[in-house]
């Protein structure tokens, strides 16, 4: 059983009593703050097209309330769009009947919440066996699959402990393992690990790439946090004001951010750990010599510095993953792209040259 | 200036006539069902005397033992189940042993059937904001009503006797349980609820697993005071031939007993405390979980 993409086409959600009205108006260009003063509906997401990608972590990134959480719940539709199709297997979620949608929902979908939203009256294991109780299957069977999952996420031991005993991180490792438990192709995390501290945040980012190695699901994962979206994400798309504003992979984003607004969230990164090798990697000279140590295209720029100046040296080879060469890298072009300060332009101009 | 120093009300004979004529309707209408309706309500009065018989019948130290037992099991506090004991030993080495059993089998009876009505109503207008708009202010009436009032009907429908008075302890004590289920449900966390929905719950389900249980301590809350509402009303239910605590206290209001309006007063009051205590400890350990805070 693949899991399969998720496909959002041209989907528009405006709060209020009419929203389908002005679904045109937006459409021609009425801004937010427009709608919100001469109609008195709130623009919750306009012309969203987004092609999650099957069996990877899509990460939705966005200043608070530029609709992350709305658009999240319209993949298991706990939202319903005013326009649009949210497709899963060819399906359009969105025209599901109520019955057909409590099936996807069940057997599809499974949530993991900011605030954890655990049954405060209930255990760990209780809450873990949650979706599968929900999908009438017996209760023995329910334990030993929770059993497992509890296991995977660090849990074993606190089976029999209610919510309130654990410190967050336990309890969203609560709110995970319900989630796995439910075994479902489709995993929606809405800003799932925001509430914790840093380090428990890294701990549990670790935790579900980990279980992403092994699972390979369709995984969605809301965050405000562009160090959070850059570790997870696959592809990562940007959210404003209820449109997406740019989306591509991280490295993408990071070398070539669509606007000031996003230059401006991209600065402060980290580019080492996002910038691959082959990104800016030159032609091989024919002089290079063949004692050069090589490096694969995707190791990240911190790696690659790293390996060099491990073995002293200033060049290296850069091979893709069967072995050939395909370019060669200079311990100095690397430094440089690690340091330089993206700046709007100055990202214009490495984007041309990288097409080249 | 007539009209200004005496308020203009309907002429007399028109008023009396109207009451005359309503009146008249009811006795119409009493007289037509009144059988059957009687009929209807003939499997609570079977509970009724069920109830009581049993409580009656049943030896003493019996009795002693299975409410200490009850309390020891909701309260798991040996305090309250200590101060059960001594209670009733006094209320029946002062001869009040019979009518007090009697008040304790209405007051249960009153409350399960309290409980089973209310608790529906009570989720009906917690789905629904008509429901709850409509049901409001019949409970505001229910609630401000004199009780004398409302007695007045149903002794007219159904006579004096067990159902009669059953039925207007249950209209006295029931608007807690209703009011404090649909709170309870309306405050469980929209967060926890979305959860069950993302699942795939269904309406059952959501009800069962997640509404219910989150406002059971509320729910609780409700039963305590329909418990105490109900203990208060059988004395103004004796009225209507309601046996129990509440006949020798309006034979001492009659007579100016003093002593004897005390002591059947203090006995109410005894197990009035029993129930509140009981309860409360109960609704306390059902929240529990939710006590030990992470540090
Ligand atoms: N039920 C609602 N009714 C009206 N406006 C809403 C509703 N839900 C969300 N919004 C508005 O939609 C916008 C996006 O909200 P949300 O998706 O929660 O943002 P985010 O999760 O990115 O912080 C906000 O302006 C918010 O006020
Ligand atoms: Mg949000």
């Amino acid at each position: 059983m693949a899991s399969q993409s998720i496909e959002i086409k041209n989907l528009y959600k405006i709060f209020g009593p009419h929203g389908e009205r002005y679904v045109d108006m937006v459409a021609n260009g009425m801004t937010k703050t427009e709608l919100n003063e001469k109609h008195s509906h709130v623009l919750g997401l306009q012309d969203i097209n987004i092609h999650m990608p099957a069996g990877q972590i899509q990460v939705v990134m966005g200043l608070s309330g530029s609709g992350k959480s709305t658009l999240i719940r319209h993949i298991n539709r706990l939202i319903d769009p005013t326009a649009g199709e949210v497709l899963y297997d060819g399906v359009d979620v969105c025209k599901m009947k109520k019955g057909a949608l409590r099936q996807f929902r069940r057997h599809k979908t499974a949530m993991v919440f900011q605030k954890f939203a655990l049954l405060p009256h209930r255990t760990v294991m209780e809450n873990t066996v949650f979706g599968l109780e929900i999908q009438g299957v017996p209760a023995g069977e329910c334990e030993r699959r929770a059993t497992r999952w509890l296991d995977r996420v660090g849990l074993t031991g606190f089976e029999d402990n209610y919510p309130n005993q654990l410190s967050g991180g336990m309890q969203q490792r609560v709110g995970l393992a319900r989630a796995l438990t439910n075994d479902a192709d489709i995993l929606l995390m809405d800003e799932a690990f925001s509430a914790l501290d840093p380090l428990i945040r890294m701990d549990m980012q670790t935790v579900l790439l980990d279980i992403q190695k092994e699972l390979q699901k369709t995984i969605v994962f809301i965050t405000h946090d562009l160090d959070e979206a850059l570790r997870l994400g696959d592809r990562i798309a940007i959210l404003r004001d209820g449109a997406v504003v740019q989306q591509g992979t991280g490295q993408e984003i990071v070398l070539n951010p669509a606007d000031e607004y996003i230059s401006s969230f991209v600065k402060e990164v980290n580019r080492g750990r996002v910038v691959k090798v082959k990104t800016i990697m030159t032609p091989v000279a024919s002089d290079a010599g063949s004692e050069l140590i090589s490096v694969n295209e995707n190791v990240l720029l911190e790696k690659a510095a790293k390996t060099m100046t491990d073995s002293n040296q200033q060049n290296a080879l850069v091979v893709d993953a069967s072995g050939n060469t395909v370019g060669q890298l200079d311990i100095h072009d690397v430094i440089a792209a690690m340091v330089t300060p993206v700046e709007h332009e100055g990202a214009e101009e490495e984007a041309s040259a990288e097409a080249a | 200036m007539s009209w200004y120093n005496e308020f203009p009300h309907m002429p007399i004979d028109d008023l009396r006539a109207l009451k005359k004529g309503i009146d008249a309707g009811f006795k119409g209408f009493t007289r037509e069902y009144g059988e059957t309706i009687e009929l209807i309500f003939e499997p609570v009065k079977q509970f009724m005397i069920l109830a009581e018989d049993f409580m009656l019948d049943t030896p003493w130290p019996i009795i002693l033992l299975l409410i200490s037992g009850l309390v020891w099991l909701g309260s798991r506090n040996w305090k309250i189940v200590l101060g059960t004991v001594i209670t009733l030993l006094l209320i029946g080495f002062f001869d009040m042993w019979e009518d007090t059993m009697k008040t304790v089998a209405m007051t249960f009876v009153a409350t399960l059937l309290a409980i089973v009505i209310g608790i529906p109503i009570g989720i009906l207008m917690s789905r629904s904001t008509l429901v709850e708009r409509l049901v409001t202010p019949i409970l505001d009436v229910m609630q401000t009503m004199p009780a004398f009032v409302y007695l007045i009907p149903v002794v007219m429908l159904l006579g004096i006797g067990k159902v009669p008075g059953l039925i207007s302890v249950i209209i006295y004590a029931i608007p807690p349980i209703i009011r404090l289920t649909n709170l309870g449900i309306r405050l469980v966390d929209k967060d926890v609820l979305e959860a069950g929905d993302a699942f795939g719950a269904s309406y059952w389900q959501r009800l069962r697993q997640i509404q219910m249980p989150l406002a059971l301590p509320t729910i609780m809350a409700g039963i305590n005071q329909t418990i105490m509402m109900a203990l208060s009303m059988v004395v103004v239910a004796s009225m209507i031939g309601v046996q129990g605590l509440g006949q020798p206290v309006l034979k001492a209001i009659a007579n100016q007993y003093f002593t004897l309006g005390i002591f059947n007063g203090l006995a109410i009051v005894g197990i009035a405390i029993i129930f509140d205590r009981a309860s409360q400890a109960y609704g306390k350990r059902l929240q529990k979980h939710s006590e030990v805070v992470h540090g």
